[in-house]
């Protein structure tokens, strides 16, 4: 088995942790469909999570995935405003690590702030729920989990639409793919694109239609429609559906065999058409429901088997 | 026989004033350079120069002292201490204090601060506009004859096109400088490190060398309108340094200063969240730092300065995006720069001449000359020893420094004001 001191991101993982994590994960799914949903693994472990951005089903999935291996779970909820909040994140990080949990699972405006804590907190291990606009590794995993039930991710393309440029699942996704021999295709007007994104590794286009062809996975991403307008990103939601919301002429132009993922939570009628969102073709809910088994291979790969060294 | 208050004898003096670079004695008499070239007689005082270079005393055109308002970051005792043991005897302080340095009564205080400390020239550099707000224009000329040698809203731009023109016109009728801290801030807010690889790979917003670019290539339209003087603080862009070395061509009166960090470093440095390598402009690309030490080299850009910009560990130790921007630099000025001789790109003269007689011409300043009857402001440095910076050594109240940890070659052995020894072997002498 392989042990993790934290997880900051999918980059500081090799392909082999990554495999790793996955066979792991794998090994949990079945546990959550049991009718007892309880392991022992994480007996006696603390585990808090600590979130600055409102969440639901991060923050309830990282809760499940700790109470089915029986840690103890703290949650704590700080819905400061996205910057300005760094010293504060310190002081309440080494508060709460004070206090002796095994894990902190920390989700954050600030880029960079798990990275930022382990600089000062010496103890606990870190795990990265999002941080601002950098990584979101549970959600890549959790991704290619959900996708290696279904067929397997190895020489596939996964087509990322949306707000590229703010958006940490798509950076996750994009380091992950170089590791685990997958090809991303990002889909965004150029306002939505961070500059030099190319340097990933990963074809670019502005038009959705000319992207589907060949896409195995159509991975649309939630656009924060209150902030976006605001700051000349696009025009309008109405264009923004017309050129970037995947409707049910856009999947049916990808084919069959095209699966459509989406991060949650989902905007119907603005990056996703309602019939899309439930059809046969989404994986959305198998996302979440690997989301649990996913963090449950992450937190025993942090603190699991019993004494750490 | 002869006699002298202080010899330095042996010495390599570089004096890029007098294009002067030989092996020599010097010595001084009355806080003046009394004569150069062998000397037989009595001195009160001397050094051994020997292996060591003798220039004129440093000026760093462009740092930030904090006082008077956040003396807690820096105070004109500190950073005149940090000056000397880096070599700088003489330095031209921001405006961006609290109160600002935009009343004739802060400029004198700051100056008459100085003085009695008397480690380091202190020439402050005034606001362009009340407050650094951007609206209204400072009163240069009472302001000018209070001590100010330039004007600058540093930290801030001046923005506002139509301000920026008649702050031209006005101090140019004067024959004033306008130094211009160029950054859009339309295109750069929010940003925090260089927009590019690094930013998009850190989620971090960035700052586009645009930003740059477009206020530089404005002002020197504006500049060419009013028939100024124009000058950029810290050039950072392959883009600038372009838009600088053709309105030079041009015959235009436009001068830049590069930063050490902005010809050392690039935004690879910021990799890891290092808040102590954030500063505005910030670190840019390869080809960029590269563009500058073209512009360092071709004579584009004349002058070297740090932008000393001390803070507090609290303002650093808050993750990435939220850090102060800037880091302290006056004692790392001269080892950092010495990297260019090293590699080639310039003469020990041509670059002593960036840091000395450059910004003292620019500025009028009784400065950067070994000429005989000068006054005798001189750092001696070897330019061999190697050091590893500690940044809790540091003079500077604060420790904001990239180079932390990291090795140094060339180090200031002795700093001399007024004839006086006020630095050496890693001590101040007062």
């Amino acid at each position: 088995m392989i042990a993790l001191r934290h997880l900051f991101g999918i980059a500081e993982l090799d392909a082999e942790q990554i495999r790793y994590l996955l066979q792991l994960g794998a090994s949990f799914v079945g546990l959550s469909r049991r009718s007892i949903r309880k392991a022992p693994t994480l007996r006696g472990k603390t585990i808090i999570n600590l979130f600055f951005e409102s969440s639901t089903r991060t923050r309830t999935s990282f809760e499940i995935a700790g109470k089915r291996l029986s840690a103890d779970v703290i949650n704590i909820s700080s819905s400061t405003s996205a910057t300005k909040k760094g010293e504060s994140l310190l002081d309440t990080a080494l508060t709460l690590a004070a206090m002796r949990p095994h894990v902190l699972v920390i989700r954050h405006a600030l880029p960079g702030c798990c990275h930022f804590l382990a600089e000062h907190l010496r103890e606990t291990s870190i795990v990265n729920a999002g941080d601002g606009a950098h990584e979101h590794p549970t959600q890549a995993l959790t991704d290619l989990l959900t996708l290696q039930e279904h067929g397997g991710f190895v020489g596939k393309t996964i087509t990322i639409v949306g707000d590229i440029a703010h958006s940490r699942v798509a950076r996750s996704h994009l380091l992950a793919a170089r590791k685990m021999g997958y090809r991303v295709r990002l889909v965004a007007p150029k306002t939505l694109l961070p500059r030099r994104v190319e340097q990933f590794g990963c074809e670019v286009y502005h038009d959705f239609d000319e992207a589907i062809p060949g896409s195995d996975v159509l991975y649309m991403l939630r656009i924060q429609t209150e902030r976006l307008t605001s700051n000349c990103s696009f025009p309008s939601l109405r264009e923004y559906h017309e050129a970037y919301g995947l409707n049910g002429r856009r999947l049916a132009a990808a084919g069959e065999q095209c699966l459509v993922m989406h991060p949650g939570p989902m905007n119907r009628g603005v990056e996703i058409a309602s019939d899309v969102a439930d059809s046969a073709a989404s994986r959305i809910l198998d996302q979440v429901e690997h989301g649990v088994a996913m963090r449950m291979a992450v937190l025993t790969a942090l603190c699991g088997g019993g004494e750490e060294a | 026989m002869r006699a002298c208050d202080l010899l330095i004898r042996g010495g390599r003096i570089v004096d890029p004033a007098a294009r002067r670079d030989e092996t020599a004695d010097l010595w001084i008499q009355d806080g003046r350079i009394a004569g150069m070239g062998r000397f037989e007689g009595w001195a009160r005082q001397e050094i051994d120069a020997d292996g060591a270079v003798v220039c004129p005393g440093l000026v760093d055109m462009h740092v930030h002292l904090r006082e008077p308002g956040e003396e807690w970051k820096e105070d004109i005792e500190s950073g005149s201490r940090a000056a000397v043991a880096g070599g700088v005897t003489s330095m031209c302080c921001m405006p961006n204090t609290r109160p600002r340095l935009d009343h004739a009564g802060v400029i004198m205080q700051v100056k008459a601060r100085a003085k009695a400390i008397g480690l380091c020239d202190v020439h402050p550099i005034a606001a362009v506009t009340r407050n650094l707000e951007g609206r209204e224009l400072t009163e240069m000329r009472e302001l000018a004859r209070a001590g100010a040698v330039a004007f600058s809203d540093d930290g801030m731009p001046v923005w506002h096109a139509g301000v920026m023109r008649k702050a031209l016109e006005y101090a140019s009728s004067y024959d004033f400088l306008v130094i211009q801290h160029a950054e859009d801030k339309q295109l750069t807010e929010g940003g925090a490190i260089n927009e590019g690889w690094v930013a998009t790979q850190l989620g971090v917003s960035g700052m586009p060398p645009e930003g740059e670019d477009a206020m530089i290539a404005r002002d020197i339209m504006l500049t060419r309108c009013a028939g100024a003087r124009y000058h950029v603080a810290h050039i950072s862009t392959a883009g600038a340094v372009s838009l600088v070395r053709q309105a030079r061509n041009e015959g235009l009166r436009v001068s830049a200063e590069a930063a050490p960090h902005h010809f050392a470093l690039t935004e690879d440095e910021v990799l890891g969240y290092n808040a102590d390598a954030k500063m505005s402009p910030p670190l840019r690309t390869e080809a960029d730092r590269l563009a500058v030490i073209e512009g360092l080299r071709d004579g584009t850009i004349e002058v070297i300065a740090t932008d000393h910009a001390p803070h507090h560990v609290d303002d650093k130790r808050c993750g990435l995006s939220c850090a102060a921007f800037g880091i302290v630099g006056l004692e790392t000025m001269l080892p950092v720069s010495l990297q260019l001789v090293r590699d080639g790109a310039l003469s020990l003269p041509d670059l002593l001449a960036k840091m000395t007689v450059n910004p003292a011409r620019l500025l009028g300043l009784e400065a950067g000359t070994l000429a005989e009857g000068a006054v005798a402001d001189i750092c001696i440095f070897d330019p061999e020893a190697t050091w590893t910076l500690e940044r809790e050594r540091l003079f500077s109240k604060s420790k904001n420094t990239p180079w932390h940890g990291k090795v140094m070659q060339g180090r200031v052995t002795h700093t001399i004001k007024r004839g006086r020894l006020v630095f050496e072997g890693g001590k101040i002498l007062v």
